[in-house]
């Protein structure tokens, strides 16, 4: 069996993203903006929410990562206004508050997706490839494929090499959302925010071993690794 | 007179002046009822008088005709007293009585005088001339009277003097008036010294509350015993000045422990980083490193988040991040995040629900608070036994709902209990375990924040660790 932990950079099939950084510190702007860099992504900065703004209504990115506490122009307002005015880029705030309602606050404002200073460089990076607009789409699908796992939304079954694999109804949901993310990494936070729908952060590994106990069913008997885990980082579901 | 201007700005000394007011304006209103009362009663019974009198007259006029009624007349005129007599010819002029004169117009009236007339008694007039007009600086006495007309056109009134009502009346009014005078210098005495004392504790609790300000955080305020109002704020104010301590104490433990714990995982850290650096090592060696060093912060990153969320949510509630939660939904949540890494540990993890229990709340943090507990259950009671087992149950005890986590582990001494939930405490047996030390704080800020508690009590063997929720109103 060839070994099932990787890095990032090994397996995923990379689209190169525009990435917008509404960050007033500039520090923590050009740390973002070079391992975006080195992630594959371009990245550019706006040091304040107004020039933050006009560079988002202009320019055309692929997610837009705002901090909300920022000079001239909040981060909120920001986003608020670029949805006013029917943009729907996706947009990842990043905040220092870690106020209980701040994330519903942040959401209602028209943000995507939301994260909490101090964060993990991994976590904000595979937050923003899921975000990417252009890996959108699969919300329409009703049968998602990799290599020969296939997994029907609509049955709620799944398939490898034609064999049916009987799941649980979590496990099904976290395979689905492992396949609709199929090459991006996605953390265990992610998993348990979107599967599980809890915010919060696991003290023992029990995504994991949600995780093996997924990966049991669909690699045991079949000669190829699909589920990978990707150090530091999380995970990522791959074929071949 | 600088304490007095002092006292009027008192909030007493201003209802009190008001009061007094008030007071006044009710025993002058008395004062006039009383005495105009007496005053009527005391007229009423003069006209029994008369109306005595005038039959008696009748009677002996009955008997004995005109010249008996002069005589009786004659004869009553020169006894002293309060009567008046007189008897005057059709033109007014007076011919016999106790009268000298009187104001003009009393005698063409017929039956009782509309007012209270004035007169002069005869032989108090000037000079006792009868024909001297009245020049008014004669002894005028006030009077009333029934005039009747004599069927020989003679005009005979009989009255009585009032002099003893009106010295009645001002007897009352004197009385009343220095009745509420005493009252009134009373109340104003009554008022300077409760004033001055309230305004005694005023500054007491004033002078005591800028020596807290000063720096002496461990002062209060002064408490008399007395159970009065000004007892009773004291003591709420020095329940807040306790809280503002514990909260003080809180944000000072959490620096100390910062210092400690945040400081250890830095050190290991930079010395990880800067043993990379030394010496020649394969690229593997590297990755080995900085990857641990990654896992590290992640850790250092995760106690920061716990700290500052324990924090946050001691600061205070916000009512706007709760809502209606079903508990039961959450305890099943948890119970099947945990059941596989429960199974892999060899504890069983077993739910257990009688029923629907609703609260007012955030679903996060009772998800977070009860995944805390109920990883520590499983942490602590794998490997203590043969059946290791974790019971998860919701429950209405008591107008609480509650969330009970039982394991049968080792358990905490009981002399521990209240230790445990403390910020990084890590009781004995729990330090070689993985942990930030956190949880359990994080579960007690997380009850704290819905108004409810968090019980540590023993089972034999083992745990039981207790949400206790404040159920909530029928929430549609």
């Amino acid at each position: 069996m060839v070994s099932q932990t990787a890095n990032a950079g090994d397996l995923a099939n990379k689209t190169s993203m525009k990435i917008l950084v509404i960050e007033d510190d500039r520090e923590a702007a050009d740390y973002l903006e070079k391992a975006f860099a080195e992630a594959g992504h371009n990245a550019h900065l706006a040091r304040d929410g107004e020039a933050g703004y006009t560079l988002a209504r202009n320019g055309d990115y692929d997610v837009l990562v705002v901090d909300r506490m920022l000079p001239q122009r909040d981060g909120l307002s920001v986003i608020a206004g670029l949805r006013a005015h029917g943009d729907d880029t996706p947009v990842l705030i990043l905040s220092a508050l870690g106020e209980v309602d701040d994330r519903v606050t942040g959401l209602r404002a028209g943000g995507d997706d939301y994260l909490t200073k101090p964060y993990a460089f991994s976590e904000l990076l595979a937050r923003v490839e899921v975000l990417n607009r252009r890996s959108a789409g699969k919300d329409v699908e009703t049968v998602y494929r990799a290599g020969d796992l296939e997994l029907d939304r609509l049955s709620h079954t799944v398939k490898r090499a034609g064999k049916e694999i009987t799941l649980q109804p979590r496990e099904f949901r976290l395979l689905e959302y492992l396949m609709r993310h199929a090459g991006q990494v996605v953390t265990r936070t992610m998993l348990l925010e979107n599967v599980w729908d809890y915010h919060f952060d696991p003290q023992t590994n029990v995504i994991d071993v949600h995780v093996s106990r997924l990966r049991s069913k669909i690699e045991k008997g079949f000669d190829a690794p699909v589920l990978h885990t990707i150090r530091g980082a999380g995970y990522m579901l791959r074929a071949g | 007179m600088a304490a007095l201007r002092a006292i009027m700005k008192t909030t007493a000394a201003r209802l009190s002046a008001l009061y007094l007011i008030l007071f006044a304006i009710c025993a002058i209103l008395l004062v006039f009822y009383m005495t105009s009362l007496s005053v009527h009663m005391l007229e009423a019974q003069t006209r029994d008088t008369i109306n005595e009198d005038v039959q008696r007259l009748a009677a002996g006029y009955e008997r004995g005709g005109l010249p008996l009624l002069v005589r009786v007349i004659e004869q009553r005129s020169r006894q002293p007293g309060a009567n008046l007599y007189l008897i005057a010819d059709p033109n007014g002029r007076i011919l016999s009585g106790n009268v000298e004169s009187l104001d003009p117009g009393v005698l063409s009236t017929n039956g009782w005088t509309e007012r209270p007339f004035s007169y002069v008694r005869y032989g108090e007039g000037v000079g006792e001339r009868p024909n001297r007009p009245t020049t008014g600086r004669v002894a005028e006495h006030r009077a009333i009277a029934v005039v009747l007309r004599l069927p020989n056109q003679l005009i005979l009134l009989v009255g009585r003097d009032l002099g003893e009502p009106e010295r009645f009346r001002l007897v009352v009014r004197r009385s009343l008036m220095f009745a509420l005078g005493t009252m009134g210098l009373g109340a104003l005495l009554i008022w300077f010294f409760v004033g001055r004392r309230a305004l005694k504790r005023i500054d007491n609790i004033s002078a005591a509350s800028r020596r807290i300000m000063g720096g002496d955080l461990s002062g209060r305020l002064p408490v008399v015993g007395a159970g009065d109002e000004f007892d009773r704020l004291a003591e709420n104010l020095n329940m807040m000045l306790g809280r503002i301590a514990e909260l003080n104490e809180g944000l000072k433990q959490v620096s100390d422990n910062i210092a400690h714990d945040l400081k250890t995982p830095l050190t290991r850290l930079r010395n990880r980083a800067e043993a990379a650096l030394a010496g020649k090592h394969s690229t593997a060696e590297y990755r080995e490193a900085i990857e641990s060093s990654i896992t590290e912060s992640d850790q250092l990153i995760r106690t920061f988040n716990a700290i500052l969320m324990i924090s946050r949510l001691e600061a205070g509630y916000s009512a706007e991040s709760t809502v209606p939660i079903d508990l039961d939904t959450i305890l099943h949540d948890v119970v099947e995040l945990y059941e596989p890494v429960a199974e892999e540990m060899g504890v069983g993890l077993e739910a257990g629900v009688d029923g629907k229990h609703t609260i007012t709340g955030n679903r996060e943090l009772v998800g977070q608070a009860l995944s805390n507990i109920v990883d520590n259950a499983i942490k602590y009671s794998a490997g203590s036994s043969e059946k290791a087992a974790v019971t998860v149950k919701a429950e209405s005890v008591d107008g609480e709902v509650r969330l009970t986590v039982t394991d049968n582990g080792p358990g905490i001494p009981e002399d521990d209990h209240a230790r445990a939930t403390e910020r990084f405490v890590r009781l004995e047996q729990s330090r070689s375990r993985p942990g930030s030390g956190l949880g359990l704080s994080l579960a007690k800020a997380v009850m704290k924040f819905h108004g409810g508690r968090l019980d540590l009590s023993s089972v034999e063997p083992g745990l039981r660790v207790s949400m206790a929720f404040p159920a909530s109103k029928k929430a549609n």
